[in-house]
């Protein structure tokens, strides 16, 4: 009988090295493992096995079962790995360096410059005011001690309404509304679009931001006017800004200054941008008037405060280098499109 | 304004001084200083010359052969001036020295050896006058470098006249001089006046003031004046200072007006005699000094010789009364008038001159009388035979209250945030002219006139003058000692700045700006109307008066505009529109997202439900809220009378979505789809953020039956929603398995999901409700498909 067992051995092993799929494998699996099989059955034939042979027959008969069955195993790992590498091999490698049919949209660039300056200013304790765009001689000029027939109403050409109201000239508008809503103390900024009657250019806008930030409290002085300003200014350029304030005439601060800033071009050698000064003239700004506090029922004689009003739209073109200011309000998206969360 | 150093020095000894720091400062403590030039700066070798002989060149009519002495030796010139003369002194410039255009090197010309050059005044800088040779008095010695003869070498500075509109003492270098003299801690000099008490027996000027907006007139008589010619240091400040030499007279009044900041006139005292000074009640024609006839109105403040215009106040004198060449008696006047009513006139005009440039920043009345004595000294200087021929005549009807001032010195530490020293405030405070004293600690400050007629009126501006002449650049900044508070941020900036962030992240989108006004031409290109609206009374542009009332046919002329950018783009603003009017005549205006979206890929009806999709995602992510939609009537040309829905929150409308109108979409792309939204941000800022609920996850298996119903008669999916909403709470959630379409049939299949938090659902009692359901379907016409 064990001639019988060596025979099936030799059989199994040459039928499974012509295998080359795994169907083929399985087929000889069930031809020699499955119930029917070949070597099941030879545990059949022991009961015509001599009982002193029946122990060594069973022995072998077990051992060539797990013989096949590992050599089925291999030879599985074997055509796996085959049909695996044959898969490989036909796949395509991936261009990654392939433009990205992927679209992105686009921020205005006043509102990135805007985020970045609320940032700045919330994280110092200022709150974030919105402010009306049609207002009235009140709130625009006379509310901050501009008195009818006072020159500065002729520096700021004014959109007037044919219901008596205007299109607000500056942020300042704002500081009455927000100082009657807050009182003092106070620390707010207020952002907005501003509107001036003049021709447009490179230059010049009849439409435009700026954001204007005023802080009040007991004892606030000159002396930290420049300290918040060289600070935000410093996060704002992301680089160490040196500050200079010279008199500046505005009738709602007294003292009222034109604060510079150390050029970010050259750093304040002198360069084409500043005139070879060394300084760009950036934002006014001053101490409340006394008659703007009292306007806005704030007691000019416990509290003082500084105001400070910064051209964001200025700011985002110094930021970005847009050299002509109608790309802003153009619409055209070909400029547009190019400014993502910084 | 222009601002010469040498005419500073007359008032304030510089010596010692770098004038160009002390520019720079000035700067810093005063007003802007946009641009230094120094004048005479390239002159070399320009010498006293004299015209020893002349021959005529014979190769030219116009040029002659000149030997000129220049006291190291006598030069061969050739010299093209009309007025060559023997004997003549001029100011030439020998060959390698140099003018201001430039180096004069040894030169032939037409033949003739050229070892310098003679000089006209414009070739030195120093005047507009190329007309000839510069005639030098003849008692000049030779070889003498000219700009050791006049004042030729000077620092002129540029000072931004709108950094000095409050300041009505700056407008001439008298003022200047005062602020120099207090940034460099010297001594103003006074200025040297004419005493005229010995005239007072003399006859009076008659000056009636008939108007309360002339202050004060000061005027003067002069007789006998001979000469013509302003001396030539005079002619070069004025020169300088931008304005042209015309004569004696004439200059004498600029001179003092740019010296002193008082405008003067002077008529010929031929032609007036008796001042009126008056507005007329109805208006007339009058022929101003420059030859142009002006339209006066009855607003317009004149002086009159008795009932004859001659001169329109602050402005401009008139062309009959001017001094002419051969005027050798004056009538000098020095007035004040009212700010206001110069700038209107002058705006009125169209006519804005140094004269009235000044007034209109509120001069101080005090200086007519002195402007009048201190030229009276000049012309005495120049012309000393001229005769005094009346009195000082001085009509004084409005003067200024004096100011005075007191604080302490807590007060001035609690705005500097720094230590200023009591003798620091007192030393500056009087050098600008403030009479300031320390009493029992306090600060007694008694305003200077020039300053107090607008300038200064409470201590907040005695700080600035501390202040700013102590230099921002010295302080010592520190931060406040105010404690912070939390600061929340609105609900508004809360909405406008994460709709930004959905629409650009998201969806793509790209962010815009525009105006607040319609734009009438590129709507009609659209043919988009313009509907009534509040309009700007005073624009430039005519096709931008009206204000919008909607967002989006701006950016309908954007999307026009960027047709070819893209086959797919989608722009948003978020910005004001103005609503109409409010019950109280004020604008309506309201914050409005308005969003366009454009395709050439998508169906219109893809876009439509696209942009539905980003509205809704809109208040989900934002406020945890549903909108809905309602079809609704148009309520603009632009439109699509079917396609046009109403978004409402909470059954409030706060917005709509619409498709284009054909004629507005074939205008901008008949291949196009473009569909549009707008969102009222304030109602949508202002709307309650829903809180999130939590819901344990049931732990039992849930039901889903999936109904395919019949829709018919234009039936919405929101009236088939109503039969199931609110019918049970086992009912967890509704979704749009498929639509089916074919020809005029729809059909619909939603799959409802039921589940309990308690127990495992029979079918038995989720069949009941469904039969509920479809019973409440087949009420409003929609049935099971069969």
């Amino acid at each position: 009988m064990s001639t019988k067992i060596e025979l099936i051995k030799a059989e199994f092993e040459n039928e499974l090295a012509l295998c080359s799929d795994s169907e083929s494998v399985e087929k000889i699996r069930v031809a020699y493992l499955g119930k029917k099989g070949k070597i099941t059955e030879l545990l059949g034939e022991l009961k015509n096995v001599p009982n002193e042979e029946k122990k060594a027959f069973g022995q072998n008969v077990n051992l060539l079962k797990k013989f096949a069955a590992e050599k089925l195993g291999e030879q599985v790992e074997i055509i796996k790995k085959a049909e695996e590498e044959k898969l490989i091999n036909s796949q395509e490698q991936y261009d990654l360096s392939l433009p990205s049919g992927e679209e992105s949209g686009s921020y205005h660039p006043i509102t990135l410059v805007q985020r970045e300056v609320e940032e700045i200013f919330a994280s110092m304790g200022f709150t974030i005011e919105d402010y009306v765009e049609i207002t009235d001689d009140y709130h625009c000029f006379e509310a901050l001690n501009i008195p009818k027939h006072h020159p500065a109403r002729d520096m700021q050409d004014t959109y007037y309404l044919d219901n008596g109201q205007l299109l607000k000239t500056h942020t300042s508008a704002a500081q009455n509304a927000i100082m009657k809503k807050y009182g003092a103390p106070l620390r707010a900024i207020f952002p907005g679009r501003c509107f001036r009657n003049e021709s447009t250019d490179a230059c010049h806008e009849n439409t435009f931001f700026q954001m204007e930030g005023m802080m009040i409290d007991k004892d606030i002085s000159i002396s930290n006017l420049i300290y918040f300003m060289k600070k935000m200014l410093s996060e704002v350029f992301k680089q160490d800004i040196n500050v200079r304030l010279r008199p500046g005439f505005f009738p709602f601060v007294e003292p009222g200054f034109e604060l510079d800033i150390s050029c970010t071009i050259c750093g304040g050698k002198g360069c084409p941008s500043c005139k070879n000064s060394g300084w760009l003239e950036l934002c006014p700004c001053g101490m409340i008037h006394p008659n703007v506090l009292t306007a806005g029922g704030i007691d000019p004689e416990e509290y003082t405060g500084f105001a400070f009003g910064l051209g964001l739209t200025r700011l985002a073109m110094m930021r970005f280098g847009v050299k002509d200011i109608r790309d802003l309000n153009s619409g055209n998206l070909k400029a547009l499109d190019q400014f993502k969360h910084e | 304004m222009l601002i010469s150093m040498n005419w500073i020095g007359e008032f304030v000894d510089l010596e010692g001084l770098d004038k160009e720091s002390l520019i720079k400062r000035f700067t810093l403590s005063t007003a802007e200083v946009e641009d230094i030039f120094h004048m005479g700066e390239n002159l070399r070798d320009v010498v006293v010359g004299e015209i020893l002989t002349i021959e005529n060149h014979p190769n030219s009519k116009k040029l002659h052969l000149l030997t000129v002495d220049a006291g190291d030796k006598v030069y061969d010139v050739v010299c093209g001036a009309p007025n060559v003369r023997v004997g003549m002194k001029i100011p030439f410039v020998k060959e390698g020295g140099r003018v201001e255009a430039g180096e004069i090197t040894t030169a032939t010309i037409a033949g003739y050896v050229s070892h310098g050059m003679c000089c006209s005044e414009s070739e030195l800088g120093i005047s507009a006058d190329h007309s000839g040779l510069w005639e030098l008095p003849s008692d000049l010695v030779n070889g003498t470098d000219i700009c050791d003869v006049y004042d030729i070498k000077d620092i002129v500075f540029e000072v931004d006249n709108k950094s000095l509109t409050n300041r009505p003492d700056l407008w001439g270098h008298y003022g200047i001089a005062r602020e120099i003299a207090a940034i460099a801690g010297r001594e103003l000099k006074p200025l040297e006046l004419l005493d005229l008490s010995q005239y007072d027996e003399l006859e009076p000027v008659d000056i009636k003031i008939l108007d309360d907006l002339c202050y004060r007139y000061s005027g003067i008589k002069v007789k006998g004046i001979k000469k013509k010619v302003s001396p030539v240091n005079m002619r070069i400040r004025l020169f300088y200072c931008g304005t042209r030499a015309i004569n004696l007279l004439a200059d004498l009044t600029n001179y003092l007006m740019l010296e002193m900041g008082q405008p003067m006139h002077a008529f010929d005292c031929a032609k007036v005699n008796e001042i009126r000074v008056k507005r007329f009640t109805s208006p007339f024609t009058f022929k101003t000094l420059d030859d142009a006839e002006r339209n006066i109105d009855e607003n317009t403040l004149m002086i009159c010789n008795d009932k004859e215009p001659v001169a329109v106040a602050g402005i401009m004198g008139g062309l009959a009364s001017e001094i002419e060449d051969d005027t050798d008696s004056l009538l000098l006047e020095s007035a004040n008038f009212d700010a206001v009513s110069i700038r209107k006139s002058s705006t009125r005009l169209g006519l804005r001159t140094d004269a009235s440039m000044r007034y209109e920043k509120t001069l101080d009345p005090e200086m007519t009388a002195d402007a009048i004595r201190r030229f009276l000294k000049l012309l005495k200087d120049i012309d000393p035979e001229c005769q005094i021929a009346s009195r000082l005549s001085d009509v004084y009807n409005k003067k200024y209250p004096v100011i005075n001032l007191s604080f302490d010195k807590k007060y001035v530490d609690r705005y500097t945030g720094i230590d200023i020293t009591d003798e620091r405030i007192l030393s500056t405070l009087n050098a600008l002219g403030f009479k300031a004293e320390l009493t029992d600690g306090v600060f007694n400050v008694t305003v200077p006139s020039w300053r107090a007629t607008k300038d200064v009126t409470i201590k907040a501006d005695i700080i600035e003058e501390i202040t700013r002449i102590y230099g921002y650049d010295n302080f010592k900044i520190t931060t406040t000692t105010s404690p912070l508070y939390p600061v929340l941020r609105s609900n508004g900036n809360y909405a406008d700045g994460f709709a930004k962030d959905i629409l650009v992240e998201k969806y793509k989108l790209h962010e815009v700006h525009s105006y607040i006004w319609c734009d009438a031409k590129k709507y009609k290109e659209l043919n988009i109307e313009i509907e009534d609206n509040v309009k700007l009374i005073n624009a430039m542009n005519p096709d931008n008066i009206v204000l919008r009332n909607c967002m989006i046919p701006t950016l309908l002329t954007f999307t026009n505009e960027n047709k070819t950018y893209a086959p797919d783009f989608g722009i948003f603003e978020i910005a004001r529109v103005v609503d109409g009017k409010k019950e109280n005549g004020e604008c309506n205006e309201r914050k409005k997202l308005g969003v366009v979206l454009f395709s050439r890929t998508k169906t219109e009806k893809e876009l439509y439900f696209k942009l539905r999709d980003v509205v809704m995602d809109l208040a989900a992510s934002i406020k945890h809220v549903p909108f809905t939609f309602k079809n609704t009537e148009v309520s603009h040309n632009w439109q699509h009378p079917k396609n046009t829905a109403d978004i409402l929150l909470g059954g409030e409308k706060i917005g709509f979505i619409n498709t284009l109108h054909p004629a507005v979409l074939t205008k901008i792309d008949k291949k196009a789809a473009i569909v549009a939204c707008e969102i009222d941000m304030d109602a949508f800022a202002d709307t309650q953020k829903a809180p999130i609920k939590y819901q344990e996850p049931s732990k039992f298996p849930g039901i889903d039956i999936d109904l395919s119903l019949d829709v018919t008669g234009g039936k919405q999916f929101s009236d088939i929603e109503k039969t199931w909403e609110n019918k049970t709470e086992l009912l967890k959630n509704v979704s749009l398995i498929d639509i089916y379409e074919d020809g005029g049939k729809k059909s619909i299949t939603v799959r409802l999901s039921f589940v309990s938090a308690e127990k495992t659902l029979s079918k038995a009692e989720v069949q009941d409700i469904v039969d509920s359901i479809t019973a409440d379907m087949a009420k409003i016409g929609v049935n099971l498909k069969g």
